[in-house]
């Protein structure tokens, strides 16, 4: 299935000055795949991000997003990408309508036979939920609203492959529901490959069918929400009642203590709960224990400096 | 369709579209006209004044003068002070986050730069026409030489501009270089003749655009015999065509390769971090 993996990084590595940013950062997304990028402030999210968007140059390693190195692909493959970028005041004149509009035709020399580009304007500022400022004027959107034009802005090509980073920074609650509910659409439907940061884990773990959490310029966890947090716990807190009283107990293996518990007291075992840790636990246990093995090195070259 | 046609295409779009914008918001529109009325109060004033050694009227002279200047002035500070802005506020990155997004941006600045310094031109000349007596508007050599001379300049600015505009690292920095203008102005014998600056001073003014667009402008719109103000009493219109031509070819030689550098510097974090430093100094 080789010809499935859309975005392919190997050993991935950026150095300012004397800094890594990324260390030897290894991942691969399958078409259709949602992958989010979680991880502490200055962890090289967006430096990923922005060296498979073509966007920055990178020390060493090997990218490639659609079959191209970002950083030498023309035109063809940038047709096929969609960027979400983060606005501020830019084209604070143009209509809602008439930037997406404008936007969008340049996609227009690029469809491919089943794949017409790009979206009418006006179906996708309905999906955004921007049909009532389609008039309006950009900089009269809230700061809501203008995220939701980004994000169709970042789509109106039909991206084969989309790149969001911290998309749904500002949003509501209701505005962040119907953000999540349009990333499947493009996921489901349309086979996008998705990437998105986030230091939202609620977000991630609703979103993305694969997780990367990734500090001190490497990757230190791949895998679903659901492996991650399987793999880091190794105890699980059981609750139950019997006759009225309510129990807890930690148990490392809660399998088989259910099972013991059942055959001790049969029918008189009610309301069982069994809750692993979640992803909040599981990517905290993580990044803590990223750190750590990171700071003995750290300690040592302090200390030799003062002996020295 | 071609793909670069279709960029092309909807630059001139883009470029109408925000040219439109610079007409109906009173936040571009207000300057421009305030500007233009300053101007024409000065030459107003100076009606009266005769050019030393006729006794043609200096507010003419100096109307005509304003008219070349403002062309390259224009050509040179909107777009170098938009290119630094809209680098600042994203506008640029968006552009390059889109298929052949880059050729769109620039023509459509070029479009508009280009329709604003004309739609300036032509109100301060009818405007002129009105107040000010002399202008010799009637033979068609006069509307040639003024289009050849409009053209040449937005030719030999508009490039020039695009390089300081991509040079200067903020757009409060290019601030900066509108007042470096000014003072290439003042020597540039837009508002004096030229022939009263000391030599070594005329020959710096004539190194810059500004001296042969009012040269040229005066020589499409003044009576025949104001020549003989003029620098070895000639109107020297192949001069004139030599060093606007040369701008316009060092223009065009720096500014695509000044323009790819700086768009491939463009990133998400790099917008960001100067959005951060723009909203520090806010505060």
């Amino acid at each position: 299935m080789a010809e499935d993996i859309v975005v392919d990084v190997r050993d991935l590595r950026m150095r300012y000055g004397r800094k890594d940013v990324l260390d030897g950062v290894s991942f691969a997304a399958r078409r259709g795949e949602v992958l989010a990028l979680l991880g502490p402030n200055g962890a090289g999210k967006t430096t990923t991000i922005e060296i498979l968007e073509g966007f920055r140059m990178r020390s060493a390693g090997q990218v490639s997003v659609l079959g191209a190195d970002p950083a030498h692909a023309g035109e063809v493959w940038r047709a096929r990408i969609g960027v979400v970028l983060q606005s501020w005041r830019d084209h604070a004149r143009w209509r809602v309508g008439e930037l997406l509009e404008h936007l969008g035709a340049y996609y227009a020399p690029y469809s491919a036979p089943g794949l017409p580009r790009p979206w009418d304007a006006g179906e996708l500022i309905a999906t955004v939920g921007l049909t009532e400022h389609a008039r309006q004027k950009v900089r009269r959107l809230s700061g809501g609203q203008r995220r939701r034009l980004d994000v169709a802005i970042g789509i109106v090509g039909r991206p084969e492959v989309l790149f969001l980073d911290e998309p749904t920074a500002g949003f509501d609650p209701e505005a962040r529901r119907e953000f999540h509910d349009l990333v499947h659409r493009l996921a489901d439907r349309d086979e996008a490959t998705i990437l998105l940061t986030t230091h939202d884990l609620d977000e991630a773990e609703k979103l993305a069918d694969r997780i990367l959490i990734l500090s001190g310029g490497r990757i230190i966890a791949d895998g679903s929400a659901d492996e991650l947090s399987r793999r880091m716990s190794t105890q699980a807190e059981v609750r139950w009642s019997r006759d009225g009283q309510r129990f807890v107990h930690s148990a490392q293996e809660p399998t088989r203590f259910v099972r013991d518990l059942f055959r001790q007291y049969g029918e008189s075992v009610e309301d069982l709960e069994v809750r692993r840790a979640g992803l909040e636990d599981t990517y905290m246990a993580l990044v803590r224990q990223a750190e750590y093995a990171q700071e003995p090195t750290a300690e040592a070259a302090r200390r030799f400096s003062v002996t020295g | 369709m071609n793909a670069s046609l279709t960029a092309a295409r909807l630059g001139y779009r883009r470029g109408w579209i925000e040219f439109k914008q610079t007409l109906t918001n009173a936040d571009t529109l207000v300057p421009m006209v305030i500007v233009t009325m300053a101007f024409l109060g000065v030459m107003l004033l100076t009606r009266t004044t005769t050019v030393p050694g006729t006794h043609f009227s200096l507010g003419t002279t100096m109307l005509t003068s304003v008219l070349g200047m403002s062309i390259g002035v224009n050509g040179l500070t909107s777009m170098g002070t938009l290119l630094a802005a809209e680098r600042e506020d994203g506008t640029l990155l968006r552009a390059k986050a889109i298929p052949q997004g880059m050729t769109g941006y620039l023509v459509g600045k070029i479009v508009t730069v280009s329709l604003s310094t004309l739609i300036g031109v032509a109100g301060t000349l009818v405007t002129g026409v009105f107040l000010f007596s002399g202008l010799a508007l009637g033979s068609a050599a006069a509307w040639l030489t003024l289009i050849w001379v409009l053209a040449l300049g937005l030719a030999a600015t508009l490039p020039i501009g695009a390089v300081l505009g991509s040079l200067f690292p903020s757009a409060r920095s290019s601030g900066l270089m509108t007042l470096a203008l000014g003072g290439i102005v003042a020597i540039s014998g837009i508002f004096y003749p030229i022939t009263h600056l000391p030599h070594w001073l005329q020959w710096v003014g004539q190194v810059f655009p500004f001296y042969w667009l009012g040269l040229g402008m005066r020589s499409a719109l003044l009576p025949t015999s104001l020549v003989a103000v003029e620098i070895g009493h000639s109107w020297r219109h192949l001069a004139t065509l030599g060093v606007l031509a040369g701008w316009a070819v060092i223009g065009l030689a720096v500014a695509p390769w000044l323009l790819r550098r700086m768009a491939r510097r463009e990133s998400g974090s790099s917008v960001a971090a100067r959005h951060e430093k723009a909203m520090l100094r806010a505060r």
